[in-house]
């Protein structure tokens, strides 16, 4: 029975959202707003049942005793700190700026300088985990982008910087993202379409 | 109703209707799709998991089901549970995680259904579900360990990925875990080709499920990617011939 209630309210709110985009009937642009708004409320209600997932994945870590566990001790209190801090003071306090711009952002940062350093890394091994022609294309184009976007001291390089470099991210790599991007947008349809069908249904586990 | 609306209706509309025409097809025929070497391996991966009682990682991504990304997120919701079955043999259960709370708690329903039709209804763990952070790094950074601590063999990211999959991609070979990626993020993308052992490339990411486990819908869905990937190839020629003869 339930199964049965969950896919009609799918089917339904899909339907209604779909064709409202379509047709421009007045109840059916109500509705499709009303179950929009309800989305977005459903959205935030979610972010808190996820905190209460990290919350209770990491408070099992600690219980149990696993490897670092001590690191799911400094998420607990931090995560307890920030909101208790984050109720009283609100968005926008000094406190709370701080603890975002001298804490959250330096750490983001940090992982970013890594990622460039493991993608170097990545760039190196690349033709040893896929020696082909697809690889040695990719490589030489990085480099080509590169040569022609690094500031050097004598200036643009000739020819890389002003006619291969644009040339490049301007035509092929732009016409090719695109063919990606049109095959991304198909299969989203039809992803789309076979939720409509109920078909696949997450919120039954199917 | 404008062009631009009109033309996207009747793109819907055809698609609803060869969707549905494919699948009755289908259910009597078994589909043949071009071989990918990823999913091959993707398969002798599990089956390795299964054996030696490690676990799978499957990562969803950051996916928002409210914004254009929920469809990658969607796509590996079914991955996952057509994961999720093939090692119901195993002693581990595979470990999702997410940076988007709606998708943890979707991979948690998807599990816990999977473990109990295994099971018969025995009583499933839902620690196993996890949302490992909200922003990027985060999430990544939540689920570095996982990979580390949890005997994991196999690593399957599906969903929407930023550069930042670049880090769970190095994590993986650091751990010599099989890893096979894919995400609707274009600079995503580029990163894991050039970290991820098993790339996929594009609307590759939608056919895992099907690849993993054959059902009709899923096939019929591929059916009609192919189709309408020839009716666009056309009319862009069309557009371009038009174009260059002053007509358009």
């Amino acid at each position: 029975m339930k199964g049965i209630i969950s896919t009609s309210v799918a089917i339904l709110a899909g339907l209604i959202v779909l064709v409202g985009y379509f047709f421009q009937i007045p109840i059916l642009s109500d509705l499709r707003s009303l179950i929009l708004d309800w989305a977005v409320t459903l959205a935030a209600i979610m972010v808190f049942i996820g905190v209460l997932n990290l919350l209770s994945v990491n408070n099992s870590r600690i219980k149990n005793k696993e490897k670092n566990g001590f690191y799911s001790l400094i998420l607990i209190i931090s995560l307890l700190v920030t909101l208790i801090l984050g109720l009283f003071l609100k968005p926008g306090h000094p406190i709370m700026n701080f603890i975002f711009y001298s804490i959250q952002l330096p750490l983001e940062k940090s992982l970013m300088a890594l990622l460039a350093v493991t993608l170097l890394i990545a760039s190196i091994n690349l033709l040893r985990r896929q020696p082909n022609l697809f690889s040695i294309i990719f490589l030489g184009t990085t480099l080509l982008i590169l040569l022609g976007t690094v500031p050097l001291p004598f200036g643009e390089l000739p020819f890389i910087g002003d006619v291969l470099r644009p040339f490049i991210a301007q035509v092929l790599a732009a016409s090719g993202a695109r063919g990606i991007l049109i095959g991304v947008a198909l299969a989203t349809l039809t992803t789309g379409l076979r939720i409509l069908f109920a078909a696949d249904r997450p919120y039954e586990g199917k | 109703m404008n062009w631009s609306v009109l033309i996207a209706f009747v793109l819907v509309a055809g698609s609803a209707g060869l969707l549905l025409g494919f699948a009755i097809l289908k259910r009597k025929s078994s589909p043949s799709f071009r071989e990918i070497p990823a999913f091959t391996r993707l398969h002798k991966a599990i089956g390795r998991a299964v054996e030696d009682g490690s676990r799978l990682h499957v990562s969803l991504g950051r996916g928002n089901l409210a914004s254009p990304q929920g469809a990658a997120g969607l796509a590996g919701l079914s991955a996952l549970r057509r994961l999720a079955d093939l090692t119901s043999t195993s002693d581990r259960t595979p470990i999702a995680t997410s940076g988007e709370p709606s998708l943890a708690v979707l991979s948690q329903d998807v599990m816990q259904a999977s473990f109990q039709e295994a099971t018969g209804g025995g009583h499933f763990d839902a620690s196993g579900a996890r949302l490992t952070g909200l922003t990027p790094f985060s999430y990544v950074s939540g689920a570095l360990p996982i990979l580390r601590d949890e005997h994991i063999t196999a690593n399957i990211l599906i969903g929407s990925f930023g550069v930042e999959a670049g880090l769970l991609a190095d994590a993986a070979e650091r751990q010599n875990s099989f890893l096979l990626a894919a995400s609707d993020n274009l600079p995503g993308q580029a990163v894991l080709y050039a970290s991820a052992q098993e790339p996929l490339i594009g609307e590759e990411l939608y056919a895992v499920s099907e690849y993993i486990n054959h059902t009709p819908m899923h096939a019929a869905s591929l059916s009609v990617q192919d189709i309408l990937r020839w009716v666009l190839i056309i009319s862009i020629l069309l557009g371009a011939l038009l174009k260059l003869v002053g007509l358009l």
